[in-house]
């Protein structure tokens, strides 16, 4: 019997047993961990502590402020990702491609960017809009104050509404026209059409959309950080990080963390939990037959007008931050005006090359995104794998273990990498690089499972069989036919973890050490001590990476798909 | 009168032509079938006829009133078209049950409830589907979708039902099944259909008229009879059914395969219409005898049991035919030499 057990055991067996233990060991015992001590005091329920940190004012307001925060971003960002998707898949709008791939760039660039770009445009005292405005109109006081709510579900919309717009946009599309020409054959004009038939149809689809805006926005770091602590106003995730940094990583702050914390799990469950409910109920089908192009709404006279529309709405969320950052980071001080003699290569030359601080902090990022993008790939195949293509008993376990990063926020990840691999279990890598490094590893796993497990659906049973039938062990199928087939799958999920860990935010600035500052560490500081024009500059050299990396990942799915 | 009428239309796609100079005329009450392969502008020509597409040229009414005309630049939308239609995809609405689906074109129209309810009721009665009223799509079968399809589009009590491909998705079986029933349905209500396939079964089953369609041309219309009975072109004959083409030349009196005058002749009787040396012989394999005594001599390459019809082919000379017999008629193994007597044919030019 123990023979024929070890027998069976393999390199596929063997490092499917290491995959599961790093799922368990990195993501599964942190969040656990986070659950016991929020609960927990020496063994017993601790209902009293819970209650008085609840009840105090600060932490009652970062609750309020993160609700209000994502609520108003939902709804803003389902209104704005609704409307542009419908606007590039139903109506005859000029240059309908490219708008496409337009509204999609905020999701590639990070947030606490663009907050830092608006602070730079819209804060009371210097920002550039507003003393323009002061200049022209003679004004006594500056118009816009980006600082507070307001200004925070403004700019996190820009950079979220692209959720639900993707979301309906592919919804639309794939959507079989006949369903709308039938409600036409009917009797239907368009807007009964769109009201009766294409809206509740694209319910689903809108509301998967919007439960994700609200899941990013309620555990959000960087936008908060930026814009509203500077008048008071935390969330969650700036509630806990301000507990910590404040009391210098004392118990008593961090068990506020984990009961914060622990609230953000629940929501974040019960977000997700509702998303499945919303997709299921919506499993229509809804895709189907012979697609010939939709009817289209000709937009006749308004045509120009909403093309304008949208170009500005593009320069405004896109190019005037991006080019803010960019044309900042090169100015002498901040605050004067952008004239030739004012701006200069120096400060790129200077954080590049000279500081050390922010020498490191570029390269610290790099290495640890490129480690924790190649560790994450690996690990993600062999769980998708087990999770789609083998018939073991329990993996609905190893899928939950594999979806829970996904619903578990940056923040809480930090925390409970904190409490895990700060010496209660014999290993101390507080304050060195490879706590960022497992929180990496713990925060994508969930991108890599997803991107993999996509790629091993496409791959039919039969293919593997029929190498195990020409006699190939499990082994050597799996190295000589599935890999191979679902390379264009890891290559996606290896840029879709290194691009975002390259830059960042919020589960670094919980872990970071003296020397393991990373690019997204080192920008925030820099904008807290009021280096704003260094800031800029390393924003510039991060987005010049992440502009460079998404073509490259453009690139490569594009040859991919012609080999296809 | 006609009653739909198709007047010289002309559809482009940039380059491509895929309807050129269409003129058709349907009666009142007549069910009329466009066959054709897929890409020969059937669809195209119903969804112009819906109102879907615009027309390049040409004009399409029904009864006295022009519905789309590109001389007078008038284009009347699908949904003021009152028209019935049924797609291959079914098209019925996931999120509504199935009375919500058959009562939609009424509720557009704005009739009272009490008439909505009653049309509803009676369409739904008529296709079968009683009793499902308050079920949803995705809880019933392929076939039933397509019932309420139907149901919705009889629920207006049009004047024309335009179905396109309407029984490609489902199983063949029931494929027979609602065949019947469209026909049942167009003698209650007393519709005129335009109905598209590349099925010539069907076609053949429902149609008072057949067109059959390729690369956007008319190759002819005519009955279901005239149609398999008498094909205008090759294309026609080989698209309504099995068929040979064989290479055939004259001389000394004689009809013989090509290069295989020691078979023996296929007949001595040339018809009249005959005037060149080298035609094509055209014949369905279930045309062709096996005889013992005056036929053309070959032999038997291959035979396959389809059930209750066996499957030959036969080699006379260097060319092939394909002979399909009853069973009980007689079985003739693989190898073994034979003699075929040619019933009804047809004859070509060589090109065309």
């Amino acid at each position: 019997m123990l023979k024929r057990f070890f027998g069976k055991i393999g390199i596929a067996e063997v490092l499917l047993f290491i995959s599961v233990l790093i799922l368990i060991v990195v993501v599964a015992v942190p969040v656990l961990l986070i659950l016991w001590t929020a609960l927990f005091v020496d063994g017993s329920l601790n209902t009293k502590d819970i209650i008085h940190i609840l009840s105090q004012p600060g932490t009652y307001e970062a609750l309020k402020n993160s609700l209000v925060i994502a609520g108003g971003v939902t709804v803003l960002s389902t209104i704005i990702g609704v409307f542009f998707a419908w606007l590039v898949s139903r109506t005859d709008l000029p240059f309908k491609e490219t708008m496409k791939v337009l509204f999609l760039v905020p999701f590639m660039l990070p947030s606490f960017i663009g907050a830092l770009a608006w602070k730079m445009l819209l804060s009371p005292r210097s920002g550039y809009i507003n003393k323009f405005l002061v200049d022209i109109f003679s004004l006594d006081a500056s118009p816009f104050n980006i600082y507070g709510l307001g200004g925070i579900i403004a700019v996190e919309t820009m950079y979220l509404f692209p959720f639900v717009f993707i979301q309906v946009a592919g919804a639309l599309e794939r959507m079989d026209p006949t369903l709308e020409e039938s409600a036409r054959i009917s009797g239907a004009g368009l807007l009964t059409i769109t009201r009766r038939i294409t809206l509740p149809l694209m319910l689903p689809g809108i509301a998967a959309g919007a439960l994700l805006v609200a899941l990013y926005s309620l555990a959000h770091f960087g936008v908060p950080a930026i814009l509203g602590t500077e008048s008071g106003i935390y969330n969650i995730p700036t509630k806990i990080y301000e507990q910590i940094y404040q009391s210098g990583g004392s118990f008593v702050a961090i068990r506020t963390g984990t009961i914060l914390s622990s609230i953000l799990i629940v929501a974040a469950g019960l977000i997700l939990y509702a998303q499945n409910l919303v997709l299921r109920a919506g499993r229509f089908q809804v895709i189907a037959g012979k697609s010939m192009r939709p009817t289209l709404l000709k937009l006749r006279g308004l045509k120009i007008p909403i093309l304008i529309f949208s170009l500005l709405y593009i320069f405004i969320t896109v190019i005037l931050p991006t080019a803010t950052i960019f044309l900042v980071g090169t100015l002498k001080t901040y605050g004067i005006a952008f004239t030739w003699e004012n701006m200069s290569l120096q400060n790129l030359k200077y954080i590049l090359f000279d500081w050390r601080m922010t020498r490191d902090a570029i390269w610290n990022s790099f290495y640890l995104s490129l480690a924790a993008a190649m560790i994450t790939m690996v690990v993600g195949v062999l769980i998708s794998y087990t999770i789609v293509k083998m018939k073991v008993r329990g993996k609905f376990i190893l899928e939950f273990l594999g979806v829970l990063p996904f619903s578990v926020p940056g923040t809480v990840i930090a925390l409970g990498v904190i409490l895990t691999w700060s010496g209660k279990f014999g290993i101390n890598l507080y304050n060195t690089a490879w706590i960022i490094f497992v929180a990496y590893i713990a925060r994508y796993m969930a991108f890599s499972l997803k991107s993999n497990s996509a790629a091993l659906e496409q791959v039919d049973d039969s293919l593997e069989e029929a190498a195990r039938a020409c006699g190939a062990t499990h082994w050597q199928s799996l190295r000589d036919i599935v890999i191979p087939l679902i390379k264009p799958g890891m290559v996606a999920a290896f840029f879709l973890i290194f691009l975002p860990a390259l830059r960042e935010l919020t589960t670094s600035v919980l872990l970071y050490g003296p020397t393991t500052r990373t690019i997204g560490v080192a920008i925030y500081a820099l904008n807290e001590d009021g280096e704003t024009v260094y800031a800029a500059t390393l924003a510039s050299v991060a987005l010049v990476i992440i502009i460079v990396g998404q073509l490259v990942i453009k690139r490569i799915t594009r040859t991919t798909v012609q080999g296809v | 009168m006609a009653h739909v009428r198709l007047w010289n239309i002309t559809k482009k796609y940039g380059d491509v032509t895929a309807v050129n100079r269409l003129n058709i005329e349907i009666e009142q009450g007549e069910c009329f079938s466009m066959l054709g392969p897929s890409g020969c502008g059937k669809t195209t020509t119903l969804r112009m006829v819906a109102g879907f597409e615009d027309i390049d040229e040409g004009e399409i009414s029904v009864g006295q009133k022009v519905f789309s005309s590109s001389a007078k630049k008038f284009y009347l939308p699908p949904e003021k078209r009152d028209f019935g239609m049924v797609f291959q995809a079914f098209a019925v609405w996931p999120h509504m049950n199935v009375f919500n689906n058959v009562a939609f074109p009424l509720q557009i129209r704005k009739m009272p409830k009490s008439e909505v309810l009653e049309r509803t009721q009676r369409a739904i009665k008529y296709t079968g589907l009683g009793g499902c009223e308050n079920t949803f799509p995705n809880e019933l079968s392929g076939g039933q979708k397509q019932r309420i399809a139907l149901a919705r589009a009889i629920a207006i009590n049009p004047t024309v039902m335009l179905l396109d491909e309407p029984l490609s998705n489902l199983d063949p079986k029931l494929r027979e099944e609602m065949r019947f029933e469209i026909k049942d349905l167009q003698r209650k209500f007393g519709f005129t259909i335009i109905y598209v396939t590349h099925d010539q079964t069907e076609a053949m089953a429902l149609s008072h008229r057949i067109l059959v369609m390729d690369h956007g041309v008319v190759q002819q219309i005519d009955t279901p009879i005239n149609i398999y009975k008498n094909p205008a072109n090759k294309f026609v004959f080989s698209f309504i059914g099995l068929s040979n083409f064989l290479p055939v030349e004259i001389h000394d009196g004689a009809i013989y395969i090509e290069g295989a005058a020691e078979s023996g002749p296929i007949t001595r009787l040339i018809p009249p219409e005959i005037r060149e040396k080298k035609m094509t012989l055209a014949i369905r394999p279930a045309e062709i005898d096996f005889v013992t005594d005056g036929g053309v001599c070959g032999m038997v390459r291959k035979m396959t049991y389809l059930g209750d019809v066996i499957d030959y082919r036969v080699m006379l000379g260097s060319v092939e035919v394909r002979v399909q017999k009853s069973r009980r008629k007689g079985i003739y193994r693989e190898g073994e030499a034979c003699m075929l007597k040619f019933n009804r044919f047809l004859w070509y030019g060589r090109e065309s």
